[in-house]
């Protein structure tokens, strides 16, 4: 079945995207972005350790664009103006790539979305020639807003990023998704395999994650687990599941009873 | 000159070019963003771009992050 997931013209087949922070090593990202199946993953920008081992191989050389659809992220910033430098670098430094996760925090403790922040950052962005994947919080509002002014894919959160604490408001996320013309995909909170189930079956387009799998105590194995609820969850949402009844149903026919 | 480089004091002899600090801080090839007092300089420029005396330059890559 040909199912694929399609952000800003471009076609993927895998509906699961990784981030590549808190791994023990390079080795361990590289494995566990593999097993992951993922082919969006996302990175930061940072400054080079100058004078330290400047040998030293780089998370682009394991991971490298010509196999992976990089998405660099603005993550640390709490400012339009440091958000909109940042995607402009990633821009610089990834030779004119303009597909670029926005987040725009407005809180160290929640790593909550500073929602007003992010929605100036992005119209910046749009007007520059950005395609922006946008991080934001689960109100359909805003969520609205954001595809409107032209972002290519809204990604709210399920629970604060890091938390794992699974999907905390899917009637919010399902509202986001009925309401939606571009992708939706879940990004923070997932803990386990079953979120990232959950999350598809509610209708999300993707799930976008990095501490469910990278803090895992096994990251390769977890996110094998990931690659699969990723695919289960979208299959059970295709399909469409029974309603809920009250009562039991017999499956055996009655029909046909001897006794 | 002084400048500041990520963040650090630095001297450098005068008349440097931005192509020559990459090449010996042991960076040349990298996949690098570089600003000079807030402005991008693209790859291209890079041979021609003089350091200037209190420049702050950020040299900036990719890292994992999530």
């Amino acid at each position: 079945m040909t199912d694929p997931l399609i952000i800003a013209g471009k076609s993927y087949n895998s509906r699961l995207l990784t981030g590549t922070g808190k791994y023990k090593d390079l080795e361990e990202t590289r494995l566990a972005t593999e097993a992951s199946g993922a082919e969006i993953i996302t990175v930061a920008i940072r400054r080079t350790n100058i004078g330290q081992k400047p040998g030293e191989p780089n998370v682009l050389d394991v991971l490298p664009p010509s196999k992976y659809t990089l998405l660099p992220n603005t993550a640390g910033c709490y400012n339009v103006d440091d958000a909109v430098r940042t995607c402009r670098l990633a821009r610089e430094l990834l030779g004119g790539h303009d597909l670029v996760k926005l987040e725009v925090l407005g809180d160290e403790k929640t790593l909550f979305p500073d929602v007003t922040a992010t929605l100036e950052a992005a119209r910046i962005l749009v007007k520059d020639g950005f395609k922006v994947m946008v991080y934001t919080n689960d109100d359909p509002i805003m969520a609205k807003r954001l595809e409107e002014i032209g972002c290519v894919a809204v990604m709210p959160l399920a629970a604060p990023i890091g938390s794992g604490l699974g999907i905390r408001n899917p009637y919010n996320i399902l509202t986001i998704i009925e309401n939606a013309k571009v992708p939706i995909l879940v990004d923070a909170g997932v803990g386990t395999a079953s979120d990232a189930a959950i999350a598809m079956e509610l209708g999300c387009d993707g799930i976008l994650m990095n501490t469910a799998i990278a803090c895992a105590k096994n990251p390769v194995l977890m996110a094998s687990a990931m690659n699969k609820a990723v695919q289960a969850g979208r299959e059970a949402f295709l399909a469409g599941r029974v309603p809920r009844k009250r009562f039991a149903s017999a499956s055996s026919p009655i029909d046909g009873l001897f006794f | 000159m002084n400048i500041v480089l990520n963040g650090e004091p630095r001297t450098l002899p005068g008349g440097t070019l931005l192509a020559q600090l990459i090449h010996e801080l042991g960076l040349e090839g990298k996949r690098l963003a570089v600003e000079i007092n807030r402005e991008i300089i693209p790859r291209s420029l890079y041979a021609q771009t003089g350091v200037k005396d209190g420049d702050r330059i950020e040299i900036l890559h990719a890292i994992g992050g999530g």
